[in-house]
């Protein structure tokens, strides 16, 4: 599956991070969340690391952190080994052009009343600015030709109200790849689209990865397609990465709880819901500073005392797979 | 059971396809240009501005000097007859227009101009600059305006239009202010503005090409308010005696004339052509912002097909689903 | 379940009324609900599921309108309804559950007075006592404890906020509810908790579900049949566990190989090229030819209409003879 340029070497990993946000409320009923509690991830050149987990996960917040967005509460985020909190002015700026996000939303990723024009000239303007005016165009066509969005001169002229959904992600695409990042953060790049227009994302992004040898982050809720497009998987609860190993291994053998109780909950068209299922859902805790021991244990069948009290560690289950739970 | 075609649909609601000309104008133009409430609004303002323009030309008196006979009744040498002191009324109506019209912009538009700047900074730099200008804000709208602006204008003594026009400025900011602010802080979590922020825009960019176009309708429809405001609240306070007795504007007309007593003593022609014109121009910029608002919210011009589409129903014996 | 349908649906043609120009949203589609069934809407965005949706409830805004067609409740002209039938129609005959909680409840007023207050818009003269039993009834019904009555929807998970508003859709004991993509915006695993929670509720009180949803393969593992619509028009009807198995229309094919697996051999699959045509240029003919990857010269010129398969359902194809 990794194809000959690819180096072994992650270029931008998180160690043990934790973050937390205030929530609102009035004069003094302020809880803290924590949002992340010791999450520890590396992204390496031409490979893709999906990060599965439903609302509340954190994965958001990942992307967003290794984005510089905001700082960690406590642990480091470091780029070819520099911690990337210590980074400013010029060097932060370099960085801003390495590390490139693609969001959610193709309907409010777009300035609604800029042209793709505008919209890919800006970072150029901003990252490479030898570049001659009619040097700008050249490279902005380029980039629509290479997302696949061609006559490039007739995209160049529309708003975005113009485009399609799969059209508005391409053209974000563009827009990332424009400045020539290291890395590609992709937070549900094809959740908001339709089924049908998904694949050609997804490939799309698997190609480039591929050709450009990016480091990719693939967040989703949708563990098949995780499946599809990243070599590796790391399963996310409340905050916690709790399973983490290569797709196949994941979706074919899930050692945590929750990993297989995603993977059952994935609609499979063999299956036929009759209505005596049990029911097995229930509220994600909210992760607070005082919370303790393993966030699953509220919900898990093979709960006892000990995963009440102490947060599971790493265990190895397999060829770079591990598992986070007392009673794998 | 059959169903007529889209051709037959179309002619039977009355939708014709546009004229190529107005194909041409952006959105906005295109909404603007068929609403029929803005567009006459729009047509009476064009003939004010134009009258108020030309005044200087076209005035067949001295709007200062006596020009005749006090309360002349209106006829052929004097169009809307004379004042109280024997002024030209209409030659005063168009001096005055250039006055009024003129006092009431400016004032309109500097005070959306400091709302924009206050409401927008506010809301992008948030935290302490925020709390600072919203207590401002909170200031300006929540003393009473009308008694601040005639305790300021009272101090000034004698105020000319321009100076009432500042005072208004200042004290009729805080509701763009305000909105401008609940608009941008809307604006700021877009993910646009982030995806700009995290390609190393520079913060004042993206308040002016990012934000700001976004809002721009906002923006018009908060300068068309306070120039009403403006308009309404300059003549009010010349009426009440605040305004400097040798502008001519249409306030000043109407406090004139009240001290003439022209409503008692049937000089009905001193008083009831610049309480007319005011009332007109406030008009006139509430029918624009009717347009102003079906481009905001795009969806107010699906209503504007109500009446054939009713008839369309009953005729098939079908009922609305919604009223 | 018995022989005559629940709710017909014949020639429905709904239109969007622009400033310039009318675009048909949906082209005269038919079928059929039967009494206990769950029938399956599929399609992408654009297809206009979700506007025959509001149109069978009786709920197309401005400057939607339905043109044309008819939609008959065991025999009765519902589009005709008007008054006092209307509103026993809605919500009482047939309720409806939206994709977004959030927004379908108000945020202010307890949840308990929401769901009496749809009580008593129907039967005016039921008791407090009565009508406070049943909200407590329905909410065990939707597996939510009664003690939660009295609170506010914030304090609810949005999980438990949709099943909210299922109970409400329950409350006059509907014979069709009517699901816009109800659990869309929630997490898988709330998700199945919810259908199956669906599935037993409608094999207890016999109602028809209308499930409308871009997930095929939740919808095949739910409803009984299956329409799959495509710029406006039914493209196929099946039984919901022949569409992936065998499907008849190449639009149905094409979308079966649209979702990555989760186990079995991984190839590089690649959904469907092209985009929904706007409604204001559709080609001539048949309206997916231009995507479709087995068209046939016929296809260009002339628009294939919905005739019965061998799978026991019905498409709308010139392959198939």
């Amino acid at each position: 599956m990794s194809s000959a340029g690819v180096s072994d070497a992650p270029i931008l990993a998180m160690r043990e991070v934790d973050m937390s946000f205030r929530l609102g409320g009035l004069v003094g009923k302020q809880t803290t969340l924590r949002a992340l509690s010791g999450i520890s991830l590396e992204l390496t050149p031409g490979r893709a690391l999906a990060l599965v987990g439903e609302s509340g996960s954190g994965k958001s917040t990942c992307a967003r952190l290794l984005a510089r967005v905001y700082e960690p509460a406590s642990g480091e985020i470091s780029f070819h080994g520099t911690d990337v909190g210590k980074l400013s002015g010029k060097a932060l700026t370099a960085y801003r052009a390495d590390v490139q996000m693609i969001f959610q939303d193709p309907f409010g990723s777009l300035n609604p009343t800029q042209s793709v024009a505008y919209i890919l000239e800006r970072p150029l303007r901003i990252h490479r600015p030898a570049l001659s005016k009619a040097e700008v165009k050249e490279v902005s066509e380029a980039l629509l030709t290479q997302v696949g969005l061609h006559p490039a001169a007739e995209f160049m002229r529309r708003r975005p109200h113009e485009l399609s959904g799969g059209q508005r992600q391409r053209v974000a695409i563009a827009r990332a790849l424009s400045v020539e990042p290291k890395v590609l953060l992709a937070d549900e790049p094809t959740s908001m689209l339709d089924v049908s227009v998904r694949l050609g994302i997804l490939n799309l992004l698997g190609d480039l990865k591929r050709e450009r040898t990016l480091a990719s982050l693939y967040i989703t809720h949708d563990i098949a397609t995780a499946r599809y497009f990243a070599e590796e998987t790391a399963v996310m609860y409340a905050g916690h990465l709790v399973e983490r190993g290569p797709s196949e291994a994941i979706t074919a053998n899930p050692r945590h709880p929750y990993t297989q109780l995603l993977i059952e909950a994935v609609p499979n068209p063999r299956h036929k819901i009759t209505g005596a299922a049990k029911r097995r859902a229930a509220d994600i805790p909210l992760w607070t500073d005082e919370s303790r021991g393993c966030p699953f244990a509220a919900r898990c069948p093979r709960a006892t005392a000990v995963c009440r009290e102490t947060m599971p560690g790493p265990t190895v289950v397999g060829d770079g797979h591990m598992a986070r739970c007392h009673h794998l | 059971m059959d169903a007529p075609s889209q051709r037959e649909v179309m002619a039977e609601l009355g939708v014709k396809p546009r004229a190529r000309w107005l194909g041409r104008l952006p959105g906005w133009a295109q909404l603007f240009v068929t609403n029929r409430k803005g567009m006459f609004g729009l047509a009476i303002l064009a003939v004010f501005v134009l009258l108020a323009a030309l005044a200087p030309l076209i005035t067949p008196y001295d709007p200062y000097r006596r020009a005749g006979k006090p309360h002349v009744q209106p006829g052929v040498e004097h169009f809307l007859g004379t004042t109280r002191q024997g002024k030209d009324n209409f030659s005063q109506l168009l001096e005055g227009g250039r006055a009024s019209l003129t006092v009431g912009f400016v004032a309109g538009l500097s005070a959306t101009l400091i709302g924009l700047a206050v409401g927008i900074s506010a809301a992008y730099f948030g935290g302490k600059t925020d709390e600072v200008l919203t207590f401002f804000v909170n200031v300006s709208l929540v003393l009473p305006a009308l008694p601040l602006i005639i305790v300021l204008a009272s101090f000034i003594e004698e105020a000319s239009p321009t100076v009432i026009g500042l005072v208004l400025a200042l004290t009729g900011w805080g509701w763009s202010a305000r909105t401008i602010r609940t608009q941008t802080l809307a604006l700021k979590t877009r993910e646009f503005v982030l995806a700009a922020e995290l390609m190393g825009e520079s913060k004042w960019r993206i308040i002016v090409m990012e934000i700001l176009p976004n809002m721009s309708s906002f923006v018009v429809g908060g300068f068309v308010l306070a120039t009403i405001y403006g308009i309404l609240a300059e003549a009010a306070l010349e009426f009440i005696g605040l305004g400097s007795p040798n502008s001519v504007t249409w306030g000043t007309m109407l406090y004139w004339a009240m001290r003439a007593q022209a409503l008692q003593t049937g000089a009905w022609y001193e008083i009831w052509p610049p309480a007319i014109a005011i009332m007109l121009t406030g008009a006139a910029l509430v029918m624009v912002n009717f347009a102003v608002d079906e481009i905001t919210n795009p969806q107010l011009a699906a209503t504007r097909r109500v009446g054939p589409i009713r008839r369309f129903l009953k005729r098939r014996k079908r009922s609305a689903d919604f009223v | 379940m018995s022989e005559a349908p629940l709710l017909e649906v014949r020639n429905l043609t709904v239109d969007y009324v622009g400033a310039n120009a009318v675009a048909r949203a949906v082209n005269g589609i038919d079928f059929d609900i039967r009494p206990g069934e769950a029938f399956g809407l599929a399609g992408e965005s654009g297809c206009g599921k979700s506007t025959v949706a509001f149109a069978l409830a009786r709920l197309t805004r401005l400057p939607g309108l339905v043109t044309g067609g008819a939609v008959r409740l065991m025999g009765e002209d519902v589009l005709g309804f008007t008054g006092e039938r209307l509103r026993r129609y809605r919500w009482s005959e047939v309720s409806f559950v939206f994709q977004s909680a959030m927004n379908a409840l108000n945020p202010v007023i307890r949840v308990s007075e929401q769901i009496e207050d749809a009580i008593y818009a129907h039967h005016p003269r039921t008791k407090p006592d009565a009508a406070r039993a049943r909200a407590a009834e329905l909410f065990e019904l939707v597996g939510i404890s009664p003690q939660r009555l009295d609170d506010y929807p914030h304090q609810f998970s949005g999980g438990m906020r949709q099943r909210i508003c299922i109970a409400m859709a329950l409350a006059l004991e509907p014979k069709l509810i009517i699901m816009d993509e109800p659990t869309t915006a929630l997490d898988v695993v709330v998700q199945r908790d919810i259908i199956e929670q669906i599935c037993e509720l409608k094999n207890r009180f016999g109602f028809s579900v209308l499930f409308i949803t871009h997930d095929l393969g939740l919808m095949i593992e739910f409803c009984d049949r299956i329409g799959v619509m495509y710029a406006g028009e039914l493209v196929e009807v099946a039984p919901a566990d022949k569409i992936l198995t065998a499907p008849q229309h190449p639009y149905t094919r094409a979308l079966g190989r649209s979702f990555p697996p989760l186990t079995g051999p991984k190839v590089r699959l690649e959904g469907i090229a092209g985009a929904p045509p706007s409604l204001s240029a559709l080609p001539e003919g048949c309206r997916f030819s231009p995507r479709c990857g087995e068209a046939i010269p016929m296809c260009m010129r002339l628009a294939p209409e919905l005739r019965p398969t061998t799978t026991g359902g019905e498409a709308a194809c010139h392959l198939l003879g």
